[in-house]
């Protein structure tokens, strides 16, 4: 069971099924909190023995649902500590991701602009309605970057992410439901040619451009902007009532071997935990991590998401 | 020409010896809409309204006390209303073109103007930002004529793009059924009354209009559920500043699983629905007289006068500039024309390029698309015509004193059938989850859940859009048949289908497109075997890069061709079974 963005190659799917002589069947479920919410309703009867793509934004309620065994995979030994946020093991990290503003390269030089030196710069008259951004309250990468905007701007702070809000509301900022129409609509940079030079979209989108362009293109349309990032850490979890124990951990160790680990970047354009993965080129050239990320803990954000999605909404929307 | 005097043609529809015919003609639909309907509502009511991790102590009442949720009720009900009103007065027009004039390519005008009910929000809302956005064709031409600095047209994220939206989506639904209405009954009433000295807009007004007024209802009533649930348009070109209802509960599930809230929302909008729905059916019944059926042949007359003339060219340049405009943008945008071949992004479609586990090669996306639209078709006709002629019988028995409950039956059977359209996708699909979860109907993953969930959809709309036709069928013409030895299934076959083939046409294709064009349904019922074009389409969307948005635009024309030749399949299917 897992939200509607996992892929994966064939033929590694195929590799694990004549390995332990099983079909595997993969439920999309929607987006990330619709496959979550899919799996707290159903705890009773379980539609599936695994869960993926719940991440960091939603560990918390996953956890507090009480919808996940634990497992202490022994390929969790090459892992870094710093993915594994839950000790009990009920969720282990798969991969990672940075949710981060992309600019276009073209428009920015057309115009003399350099990219924005932070999050503060955005809120300045030459950003004015250049900015799309997706709806925290429907779409995943918004929550992520609504999240970023509140570790840069703490509660409590002289300028504080409210603030921050009410500032970008003022330079016309744009609000898109969901990531497809941000990117692909709103933004100028893609192949939809939108009106808006700046999109929250992913650290890797640059990189998948390149890969998309079928040999086309040799650099990148679009670039980072540092400074911007909220990172993203995806989990699997064995669904409690599984009735196949043996085979829900076998296929945990198989999300974190080296084959399946190495498949992740080209399928689903995030970055694998195992250090030993090794990336492919355009990932390499193209799509490094940004260097810093904001970040905060998942009891943090259980508990504030709700709230804080509901002042956002006051703010930016009302 | 007055209303009163064309009803006193009116008989009786049918004697009361069929009433044990009746409960067999709606019980396999009763039996449906409990299982597939009530129960899986009942339940997910159930879990939102215990208290637990998803619920806390949200009501209907309560809701209704919060202003915020009331505002977004009002705003779901007024701008509802606003489209319903554009809508009409568009199509109804056009509609009359259609049903009384010949012209050149009218079978592909019809099926033409179908295309945009099926087509995803997202791609829409490409289409019209091609066309309309800031950097759009339009913008950009006005720019340069004009030498403007900023764009002239700032129409994305306003409420006239919502309307524009929401006329582009349904007036498809008012073409079809006040069109099919119209063209199954006899205009020689229409001649008469101008024969009889009646000025062009009086016929209009006390001939043609009142003769239509059943099935204008019906096309109000359906255009109203559609605009009033409306989610994807509101929620894409409304910007995020707008909300309706179905918006609000996706909110409050999706992010916030705040069940109580969305499950107390969605009885709101369903109490509203069930007001709407009980309004037009009374609309309907009342408004509905006895018409001759059409003769033998070609009804329609070549547009001889420059009225004529004028009213069917403005209905097909409306067409032209409303409908087919925005989607020649995303033909042309499916195009690669930057470098090498120009139908690279169709090839591309049918190559497994990443050797992705996900890879579905278009002509099964294109037959599981046909196969879920044809079984939905066939279940929604199958269940709906019966139920049809049972509330058209029923009903039609009010001044028989004696059978007065079993007439309160009929009429609620009409009202409760709208509610599924008002009912919320969101929450009837985690009402699937909860329902079935255990045997005997164990169908959570099962494939047989999408082609319900479409007939859910289908089936009211199958009804609605015969009932007035059926209603309005003179039905000497069965009972002569029947006089003369016919059973009644020979004088379904050979009176009422031939006569009435253009409505039940209208029928059969909406059930069709609205299979072929679901896609919120196929987000909630999880089959990963059975991908469909609109979840193709959102996959590549899923992505960025300029493949993966060549694709889906690909993959959207597509979606246009099956639709619009699917269409002029089952008219051209449906005449002949008329012959």
């Amino acid at each position: 069971m897992t939200h509607d963005s996992f892929g994966a190659s064939e033929d590694v799917i195929a590799e694990f099924e004549q390995v332990n002589n099983v079909k595997v069947v993969v439920l999309k479920s929607g987006d990330a909190g619709s496959t979550l919410n899919k799996a707290i309703l159903s705890k009773n009867a379980p539609l599936a023995d695994v869960l993926y793509g719940v991440d960091n934004t939603f560990l918390g309620r996953a956890l507090a649902a009480d919808i996940l065994e634990p497992y202490a995979s022994p390929a969790l030994a090459d892992i870094p500590d710093r993915f594994r946020l839950d000790p009990q093991n009920r969720m282990l990290p798969v991969d990672y991701g940075h949710v981060m503003i992309n600019y276009d390269k073209a428009f920015l030089q057309e115009k003399g602009l350099k990219p924005p030196a932070s999050l503060r710069e955005l809120t300045e008259p030459q950003w004015k309605g250049m900015l799309a951004v997706e709806n925290p309250a429907t779409s995943s990468p918004g929550l992520a970057f609504l999240l970023a905007t509140i570790a840069a701007f703490p509660e409590g702070s002289a300028y504080d992410w409210r603030q921050f809000w009410k500032d970008l509301r003022a330079n016309d900022v744009h609000i898109s439901p969901d990531w497809s129409d941000a990117y692909y609509t709103q933004f100028s940079g893609s192949s939809g040619k939108g009106p808006r030079p700046l999109v929250v979209s992913y650290a890797t989108s640059p990189a998948a451009e390149v890969f998309f362009s079928e040999g086309k293109l040799s650099e990148p349309p679009t670039g980072n902007v540092e400074g911007t990032a909220f990172e993203q850490i995806e989990f699997v979890g064995i669904l409690k009532g599984t009735k196949n124990r043996d085979l829900a951990e076998k296929w945990v160790d198989f999300m974190l071997s080296k084959r399946f680990q190495q498949d992740i970047p080209l399928q689903m354009f995030v970055y694998p935990v195992l250090p030993a993965a090794e990336w492919p080129d355009v990932f390499v050239k193209f799509g490094q991590p940004p260097a810093q990320a904001f970040a905060l803990s998942p009891e943090q954000i259980d508990q504030g998401r709700e709230r804080w999605i509901e002042e956002w909404t006051r703010i930016v929307l009302k | 020409m007055k209303n009163a005097e064309l009803r006193i043609e009116k008989g009786r529809f049918l004697n009361s010896q069929f009433s044990i015919l009746d409960s067999m003609l709606v019980l396999p639909a009763l039996l449906f809409f409990a299982v597939f309907f009530a129960w899986p509502l009942v339940e997910i009511a159930g879990v939102s309204f215990t208290p637990s991790q998803v619920s806390r102590g949200a009501t209907p009442m309560v809701v209704l006390r919060d202003p915020a949720y009331v505002g977004v009720l009002w705003f779901s009900l007024w701008q509802a209303a606003l489209s319903t009103v554009l809508t009409l007065m568009a199509g109804t027009p056009i509609a009359f073109a259609f049903a009384r004039y010949r012209f050149a390519g009218q079978r592909m005008w019809r099926a033409l103007a179908v295309v945009p009910f099926v087509m995803p929000t997202v791609v829409v809302a490409a289409a019209f930002s091609a066309l309309l956005g800031p950097r759009g064709a339009i913008n950009a031409a006005l720019q340069a004529l004009f030498d403007l600095d900023r764009p002239p047209i700032q129409l994305f994220g306003t409420l006239p793009m919502i309307l524009l939206a929401h006329v582009f989506y349904n007036v498809a639904v008012v073409i079809r059924l006040v069109g099919g209405f119209l063209s199954a009954f006899n205009p020689s009433i229409e001649e008469a009354a101008a024969g009889l000295g009646a000025g062009r807009w009086q016929v209009i007004r006390y001939v043609s209009l009142p003769m239509a007024l059943p099935s204008i209802g019906a096309a109000a009533a359906l255009t109203f559920l559609f605009t009033f649930t409306s989610f994807g348009v509101v929620l894409i070109l409304g910007g995020a500043r707008f909300a309706t209802l179905e918006v609000e509960i996706y909110r409050q599930t999706s992010q916030l699983l705040r069940l109580d809230v969305a499950t107390s929302l969605a009885i709101v909008q369903m109490i509203v629905t069930l007001m709407v729905s009980w309004a037009s059916a009374r609309l309907e019944a009342r408004a509905s007289v006895p018409l001759e059926a059409r003769p033998a042949g070609d009804i329609r007359k070549r547009p001889a006068t420059p009225a004529a003339r004028a009213l069917v060219i403005g209905s097909l340049g409306f067409i032209v500039v409303v409908l087919i405009a925005p989607l020649a943008t995303l033909l042309f945008r499916s195009l690669n024309l930057e470098g090498g071949h120009p139908l690279r992004y169709y090839a591309a479609l049918s190559e497994n390029v990443r050797g992705s586990l996900f890879f579905v090669p278009p002509q099964m996306a294109i037959r599981n698309s046909l196969a879920f639209a044809l079984v939905t078709a066939a279940l929604s006709m199958l269940m709906g015509l019966p139920l049809a002629y049972a509330i058209a019988r029923d009903a039609d028995a009010q001044r028989s004193e004696s059978r007065r409950t079993r007439l309160r039956h009929a009429r609620l059977l009409e009202v409760l059938l709208l509610l599924p359209l008002g009912t919320s996708a969101v929450t009837l699909g985690l009402g699937f989850l909860v329902a079935f979860d255990r045997p005997p109907l164990d169908l959570r993953t099962s494939v047989v859940l999408l082609p319900v969930a479409h007939t859910l959809i289908a089936l009211p709309f199958v009804v609605r859009a015969v009932l007035p036709a059926i209603r309005s069928f003179d039905p000497r013409l069965r009972e002569a048949a029947r006089g003369l030895g016919a059973s009644p299934l020979q004088a379904l076959r050979y009176v009422d289908l031939p006569l009435l083939a253009p409505p039940f046409a209208a029928a059969a294709i909406f059930a069709f497109t609205v299979s072929l064009g679901e896609f919120g349904a196929s987000l909630l019922i999880a089959r990963p075997e059975y991908p469909t074009m609109p979840v193709v389409i959102y996959r590549f969307l899923g992505q960025p890069g300029a493949l993966n948005y060549g694709q889906a635009l690909a993959m959207s024309s597509l979606l246009m061709l099956v639709t619009a030749v699917s269409a002029s399949v089952i008219e051209r299917v449906n005449e002949r079974a008329g012959r």
